[in-house]
């Protein structure tokens, strides 16, 4: 018997991989893109947006946390899983308050940019229009818990990199909520610095830089003229 | 064109909701394509021709969102003409601009707003003339049935005419990457 | 009362200051207390080197944890739709009328709080109510007067009268595990008798499935534990009895607890492992003293400690940790998290707890039904187990029964029992629907009643709910909707937003003012949720929903109203506020229904 290669099957592709690699970052090392949010280069996979959501060996699952094996056949790029994904954008869209004209991350926004590129045209469901708070207390930082899409990227980044544990998740269901360790619960009395990678890694416009806003004119945005799927992929590919 | 069999063109009426006007002005941006389109539509009710109510349409372009109850008969008068119903640019999508009080209570804003008179004491205006406002700011996809939307705030020139040549043309309207946008 | 540290410190001390006992510290540190006020909260970080966000972020899952006060005596109402056919929701209002209360908010003068929760697991002796954690069944006006009277003359619980706080075992069929004669220790030592491997042996000849509701064979986990790397092993057992129209564990915890505790021994005689836990639901923590006193004779007993009945090596005792309502924490990672002094959110699997659970080690986790018939493996030997029941799912099944039946309690059946039966046993008159497996599991109208229990056929961690021809299916399906919202973890987006959803629009369709948009969004969302959640909370979610959808669908149909589609939220209302200031009621200032 002879070895199966380290290659799976993605929507007809043949995707290489390496022993201990997720289906994502093999598919992205191959150049080939899956939607993804709450999944970043630098971080263990997480697995709670879904946006990768893929077809394996007819088991659906986040491309992010299954490993690659040889033979698998997966699916990604369907009317279908798109069809899904395309529901989970309008899900965190209702649930929040994503006002993009006035957001200093429109056009760098990965949320917005899965929603051009799976083209989602609009919310659809009844929005939740939640209460929530900005925490503009730090000199260097604005907190807009209205964009917030619950990714934990900010909580993973300042627990394993920056080692402050400033943010957390809370609550449940839909009270789920970022709050922040400091005596007053204000980002301006954390331990939160300019060089944190908690501070630059959040995908939407809820953790934002001061006194940098809309310095990029639309037209050279991020994603104003290619989509997610090839700007992220050059990118997260190397 | 064959100037001989010269089709029915297509009837299209727009309104303004709680909106800026902005998604109206890009309409009128797709600057020398409106004699182009003027070919192909007339336009019933809409800010264009001042006509006050709509009859039977084939296309309803509604930008802005719903503040108050005025907005909602206006936006059932189009569901009841339009074949087509559209949701044109931020406001109308998702509540937009206006949808920032939606974080206060309406009755605590009316207050505030009508605080300032001689006496200071807050005197909310009780004419029935005025449309009374919505306890918050909504789509219009929450109360009636919306057939397209087309995003921006607002969509730009190039995306209306992209949309409507497709919808006149019988294809279903779909927007290049470029024009495709929330802002 | 005295300075928080004093209170503190023995509590903390309990614990040995591991943050990972941080969910028990702050329910003790409740009990004292009677809230985690912002210098509890800050006296315990400090103490034990956490930060104070990850106090929040448990005082803020955690149903049963309160970060603002809810008083000295906290009621909750059982909330299963079990509870709501017996008349729960007028004896709530009762209640708060006699109290003058308003839901969820604290009184006036600081003494009392109302609210709901999920369903507690008294459905047989339903209406419940908990207060402070301690479960008052059978609910009648006069109880809720006598209630009402001992709080405002501000009783000690304590002081109350016992019978309020009688739970009842209603065994009503018992077969193999709840009749047979049973002397404590035989089991421990038969296992100890065969040794570990035979032992794992006998296991995997009775085919035992775990009876959570999963059906996973029982052997194979433990084999894979006992030969997955790792120092240390842990077993435990899964007592968050939390789907709604379960109570089976509850009785077995009540009544059988030493063949659970031997249920446990024995899993660790096979995997190695040294320590156990039983991870009680909170609702159930009125258990914990009598399980303690359990623990403590059979300690005396040499069943646990060291050297168990003499054996060399075989070393084993089990600590209680106590949930806090979170339903999710019935998923075993989830348990594990809570266990580790977490909000319960289910780990990404693989890996399983087998190879990495309790704290990163191999671990078993297992049912409370599971753990009792390993201990009828060890007697009576894997064959002879696998004699009783179907092929695929061998020994008996304990089936929780309540709803509209003349004896709602526990039926032991052998696998294989048709629901005709159980309903014919329980005196079901007239039932018009059977939902079997909880919240979580399927719906059956009596076309299916011919359906058997059985991993093969009908599998179910043992809840029957019968509804008769009479009941609304909508209020179940509401019900049912709203659970799921309330217990969504917040981990995944489609489980976190898309439980919110449903509830909206099932509460829409049942106010008369769903459309047929509603149902074909509902299809789609059920189809989501099910192929997208994380775990098996949001994959199930719906399940009752579609099944009640599609097989009571002139019900649901009938609320529909005839337009193709229906304003999201009530429009005329949506203008009241605006009308109150502007002290407006002519016709314009009202918007009625789309023409």
């Amino acid at each position: 018997m002879t070895e199966l290669a380290n290659v799976f099957n993605l929507d007809g592709a043949r995707i290489p991989f390496e022993p201990g690699q997720t289906i994502l970052t093999a598919a992205l090392a191959a150049g080939v893109y899956i939607p993804h949010l709450c999944a970043h280069p630098d971080f263990p996979p997480h697995g709670s947006c879904k946006l990768c959501t893929v077809t394996v060996n007819g088991r659906d699952g986040p491309a992010c946390t299954i490993n690659a094996l040889p033979g698998q056949d997966v699916r990604s790029d369907s009317p279908e899983l798109n069809e899904i994904r395309r529901v989970l954008l309008q899900m965190l869209f209702v649930e929040g308050n994503h006002f993009c004209p006035g957001c200093e991350k429109s056009g760098a926004c990965k949320l917005q940019a899965l929603a051009y590129d799976l083209e989602m045209l609009s919310p659809h469901f009844v929005q939740f229009f939640p209460n929530r708070k900005v925490d503009a207390s730090h000199p260097d930082f604005l907190l807009d818990f209205n964009r917030c899409i619950m990714c934990e990227l900010c909580v993973r980044a300042s627990r394993d990199v920056d080692g402050k544990n400033v943010f957390a998740l809370a609550g449940r269901s839909r009270d789920s909520h970022i709050i922040v360790n400091s005596p007053s619960g204000r980002l301006g009395d954390s331990t939160l610095s300019i060089d944190d990678k908690a501070a630059h890694v959040c995908p939407v416009g809820a953790i934002l830089r001061k006194e940098v806003g809309f310095v990029t004119p639309i037209g050279e945005r991020l994603y104003d003229h290619e989509p997610i799927s090839q700007v992220d992929l050059a990118e997260e590919a190397k | 064109m064959d100037v001989g069999t010269a089709p029915k063109k297509v009837k299209i009426a727009t309104a303004t909701l709680g909106g800026c006007f902005g998604c109206h002005m890009s309409l009128l941006d797709i600057d020398e394509r409106l004699l182009e389109l003027v070919q192909l539509v007339e336009f019933d009710r809409s800010p264009i021709t001042d006509i006050k109510h709509c009859g039977p349409c084939d296309i309803g372009l509604i930008e802005g969102a719903l503040c108050n109850a005025e907005n909602v008969h206006v936006l059932r008068e189009f569901r009841a003409n339009c074949k087509f119903l559209v949701a044109v640019g931020a406001c109308a999508i998702n509540g937009g601009l206006p949808a920032q009080r939606n974080r206060f209570d309406v009755g605590d804003i009316l207050q505030k707003v009508y605080s300032d008179t001689p006496d200071g004491r807050s005197r909310v205006p009780n004419d029935p003339e005025l449309p009374l406002l919505l306890d918050k700011v909504y789509p219009i996809h929450d109360v009636v049935r919306i057939d397209y939307f087309i995003p921006g705030c607002p969509p730009s020139g190039d995306a209306l005419w992209k949309f409507l040549n497709d919808l006149i043309g019988g294809r279903t309207p779909r927007l290049d990457y470029p024009q495709f946008h929330f802002d | 009362m005295a300075s928080i540290a004093s209170s503190l410190d023995p509590i903390l001390a309990g614990y040995g200051h591991d943050p990972t006992a941080l969910l028990q510290i702050l329910r003790d540190a409740q009990e004292v207390f009677d809230w985690i006020s912002p210098e509890v909260r800050a006296a315990i970080a400090g103490t034990l080197g956490v930060p104070t966000a990850r106090i929040d972020s448990l005082t803020q899952f955690y149903a049963h944890l309160y970060d603002t006060p809810r008083g000295r005596y906290r009621i909750l109402f059982s909330d299963n739709i079990t509870d709501r056919m017996a008349g729960s929701v007028a004896l709530m209002d009762h209640m708060l009328t006699r109290l003058k209360l308003e839901r969820g908010k604290l009184s006036a003068d600081g003494v009392v709080s109302v609210d709901f929760t999920s369903c507690t697991g008294m459905c047989d002796q339903g209406p419940a109510l908990l207060v402070n954690n301690r479960p008052v069944t059978r609910l009648t006006p006069r109880r809720i007067d006598e209630i009402c009277d001992l709080i405002r003359a501000l009783t000690p619980l304590d002081e109350w009268p016992a019978d309020f706080f009688m739970v009842q075992d209603h065994i009503r069929r018992a077969d193999m595990l709840l009749g047979a004669a049973y002397r404590r220790g035989d089991a421990t030592r038969a296992a100890v008798a065969r040794g570990a491997q035979a032992m794992l042996d006998e296991m995997k000849r009775s085919n035992l499935r775990g009876r959570g509701g999963a059906g996973f064979t029982t052997a194979v986990k433990w084999e894979t534990c006992r030969d997955a790397p790792g120092e240390e092993r842990f077993i435990i057992c899964n007592a968050d009895e939390g789907e709604p129209g379960t109570f089976k564990d509850r009785v077995l915890l009540q009544s059988f607890s030493e063949r659970v505790f031997e249920g446990m021994a024995i899993a660790a005689l096979v995997t190695g492992a040294r320590r156990g836990f039983l991870y009680l639901r909170g609702e159930y923590s009125y258990l914990r003293a009598p399980l303690e006193a359990k623990l403590a004779e059979m300690r005396r007993e040499n069943l646990l400690g060291e050297k168990i009945c003499g054996a060399e090596g075989f070393d084993f005792d089990i600590a209680i940790h106590l949930g806090a309502g979170a339903y999710v924490c019935g998923e075993e990672t989830a348990l594990i998290e809570s266990l580790e002094g977490k909000p319960g959110k289910p780990r990404i699997r693989p890996p399983f707890p087998a190879t990495h659970g309790y704290l990163g080690f191999p671990t078993v986790v297992n049912n409370v039904e599971t753990l009792c018939k390993a201990t009828e493996v060890a007697l009576i030997g894997g064959a002879s187990y696998a004699g009783q029941g179907t092929k695929q799912s061998t020994g008996t099944k304990i089936l929780s029964v309540s709803g509209d039946c003349e004896r709602p309690g526990l039926y032991e059946y052998p696998f294989g029992v048709s629901i005709a039966q159980v309903l014919e046993d329980c005196g079901a008159q007239n039932p018009g629907a059977v939902q079997v497996g909880g919240a979580a599991g399927n719906c059956l109208t009596p076309a299916e009643f011919g359906r058997r229990i059985a991993f093969e056929d009908q599998p179910t961690a043992g809840a029957l709910m019968v509804f008769g021809s009479q009941r609304d299916m909508i209020e179940a399906a509401r019900n049912f909707a709203r659970f799921f919202a309330h217990e969504s973890c917040g981990f995944c987006t489609p489980c976190r937003v898309g439980t919110s959803l449903v509830a909206d629009m099932v509460d829409k369709i049942a106010a008369g003012r769903g459309a047929l948009y509603e149902t074909m969004d509902l299809q789609r969302l059920h189809d989501i949720l099910r192929r997208s959640s994380h775990c098996g909370l949001g994959q199930t979610a719906m399940l009752a929903l579609g099944d009640m959808m599609q097989k009571f669908r002139p019900a649901f149909e009938r609320r529909l109203t005839s337009r193709d589609f229906e304003p999201g939220f009530d429009l005329d209302a949506a203008l009241a506020r605006a009308r109150e200031l502007a002290g407006r009621d002519d016709a314009a200032a009202h918007l009625g229904a789309d023409i």
